[in-house]
């Protein structure tokens, strides 16, 4: 090979210098208070890297590039303001768009190179294809599904797994002959198309209680295909960048996995709904307490130290502000209140913590799942919102529950515990709940959001 | 360009365990903008699409390469801007009485 071309060299530099700012940017990603560091750093590094791609020497027409930047931005800027309850189905639908961007590239590649494309690179440009073509139509499914354009309930068929199984050793089956024969370009569309198909039939059968791990999981499979696009295009800037996205997402993806007391595979290919939801029919209507947003607030006024449970239900509700302003007057009357975070409440990593930064929440009030259960005995009343299997005390002690292993809240340990819930239905994965039957549980039957303004109306009113 | 296939993977190797090392000291209270801020980062394969569209070496190659610079660019721009909305809101405590 020749030296680098003058320009090259530059641009090699600066795609070293982003690359530090990319690693900078996520390890100010550790604190809150760096965090904001964080994003400048990504950034800077991004700028820096965009800017130094177009003095690459073998660009001619700069024309369409500006048309794609301006209406990538155009399109970028809307996905960027959406509501925080739609923070779930936006990520999804970004993990679909790098995904597309790495899948598109990786196919203009083979077509530029074929038929003298060299063993190595034909297979990482079959993964980065595979990868990228799974997950774009596997996110696109996994934000219909958290937008509800799609059903949510999972959707399972005799031999699904066999059929998943056997379209991706087919697809594998043929980037092997690929790599083998690269002259056999008829076999790329093959791959590319049963890629797509099989993502749309990966999640498939995921339930929204999963949707946590699978995001994650895609996440991670984004950042390997753009790793993979990376090696075929010699760019160690993407390789990087690759890799840590890569990381990130399989890192999250075993952290709500072991949440749930799962193995990845499970998730994928459990098809977790179906069984319980059978399950549960067998259950009888027992008795359960009631008690009306009177009876909650004097409750909660006399309580020393109260633990919020936020769950999915809160976000549904949008009931996070209203969740505030009890927050506020509790807190205004003296008493102790903290939230109580489960790793996979709600449909992605994090959730529950920026809905309620979102409504103004301290980010100390917030405390993760390991660090609160020791205090459930000593708290006067935990108010459950919205959240259901996650403070399933079956988890702990009923061997033959599905979801039984799985590390839950115990807020069934607090004196009095309280459920805002809509009604007796079991909640999305279809588990009932024997926390409902407990003495010292009383269910509030309503709305979330109305329920916590008439709690919240009721302690401002009276005294 | 000067690199070999080897280099590729040391690189990647590295990469991995940077990429576990300072994930894993993520809080858990900011993986929704870690996941958002990784999803724009990840978006630099912009600049894979950008130079193939810069080249013009075939229009087919062109076309998907302007698909792929939208796409690209989008979840740049949104990704920096949702997680920078994000961690604005993220506050600590306020003194509880005044």
């Amino acid at each position: 090979m020749n030296e680098f071309a003058g320009s090259q060299y530059i641009i090699e530099v600066i795609y070293l210098i982003a690359s530090a700012l990319f690693i900078l940017s996520l390890k100010w990603m550790s604190s809150p208070a760096t965090a904001r560091h964080g994003i400048w750093a990504g950034e800077l590094g991004m700028v820096l890297a965009v800017a130094g791609t177009l003095l690459h020497h073998g660009i001619v027409d700069w024309k369409w590039i500006v048309v794609g930047l301006v209406l990538g931005t155009g399109i970028g800027i809307p996905l960027g303001m959406v509501q925080m309850t739609a923070v779930p189905q936006r990520t999804a639908l970004s993990h679909a768009f790098g995904a597309l961007c790495v899948t598109l590239v990786g196919t203009a590649e083979f077509y530029l190179r074929t038929p003298n494309v060299p063993k190595f690179m034909m297979a990482v440009l079959s993964m980065e294809v595979i990868l990228g073509g799974l997950t774009f139509t596997g996110s696109l499914m996994a934000a219909g599904k958290l937008q509800e354009i799609l059903p949510q309930r999972p959707i399972t068929y005799k031999g699904q797994n066999l059929v998943n199984f056997l379209l991706l050793a087919v697809a594998i089956a043929s980037a092997v002959y690929l790599v083998l024969h690269p002259e056999a370009k008829q076999f790329f569309p093959l791959i590319v198309g049963i890629s797509l198909i099989f993502g749309v039939l990966l999640i498939i059968p995921i339930g929204g209680a999963d949707m946590p791990t699978v995001i994650s999981l895609l996440n991670g499979y984004a950042g390997l295909s753009a790793s993979a696009m990376g090696f075929v295009l010699q760019n160690k800037l993407l390789i990087i960048a690759g890799a840590l996205d890569g990381s990130s997402g399989l890192i999250l993806s075993v952290i709500m996995s072991k949440a749930m007391n799962r193995s990845f595979t499970n998730v994928l290919f459990g098809a977790f709904g179906q069984v319980q939801a059978a399950a549960a029919g067998a259950e009888v209507a027992k008795p359960v307490h009631s008690a009306t947003a009177e009876e909650a607030a004097a409750i909660l006024s006399a309580a020393n130290k109260v633990v919020i449970v936020p769950g999915y239900g809160m976000a549904v509700a949008q009931a996070q502000h209203k969740v505030r302003e009890l927050y506020d007057i509790l807190t205004k009357k003296g008493v102790d209140v903290r939230f109580a975070i489960h790793p996979v409440a709600g449909r992605m990593p994090g959730h529950m913590n920026v809905l309620l930064a979102e409504a103004d929440i301290p980010y100390d009030r917030l405390i993760e799942m390991d660090e609160i259960n020791g205090d459930f005995p000593q708290t006067d009343v935990a108010l459950v919102i919205g959240a259901n299997d996650v403070t399933n005390p079956a988890a702990r002690n009923d061997q033959s529950s599905p979801i039984f292993g799985m590390p839950i809240l115990d807020v069934d340990k607090a004196h009095t515990v309280m459920v805002i819930k809509r009604g007796m239905s079991p909640g999305f994965a279809g588990i009932d709940n024997p926390l409902y039957y407990l003495d010292n549980t009383l269910m509030l039957f309503g709305d979330a959001k109305q329920f916590v303004g008439a709690i919240v109306r009721e302690l401002s009113g009276g005294h | 360009m000067g690199s070999t296939l080897i280099d590729d993977l040391f690189i990647f190797m590295l990469a991995c365990f940077i990429g576990f090392e300072v994930i894993r000291h993520v809080s858990p209270l900011l993986h929704t903008p870690l996941m958002s801020l990784t999803n724009a980062l990840d978006a630099i394969a912009v600049v894979g699409a950008i130079v193939l569209v810069g080249e013009r070496k075939s229009e087919f190659a062109t076309v998907l390469g302007v698909i792929a610079i939208v796409a690209a660019t989008s979840n740049v721009v949104g990704g920096f801007f949702i997680t920078d909305r994000m961690l604005k809101m993220f506050k600590s405590s306020r003194p509880v009485k005044k």
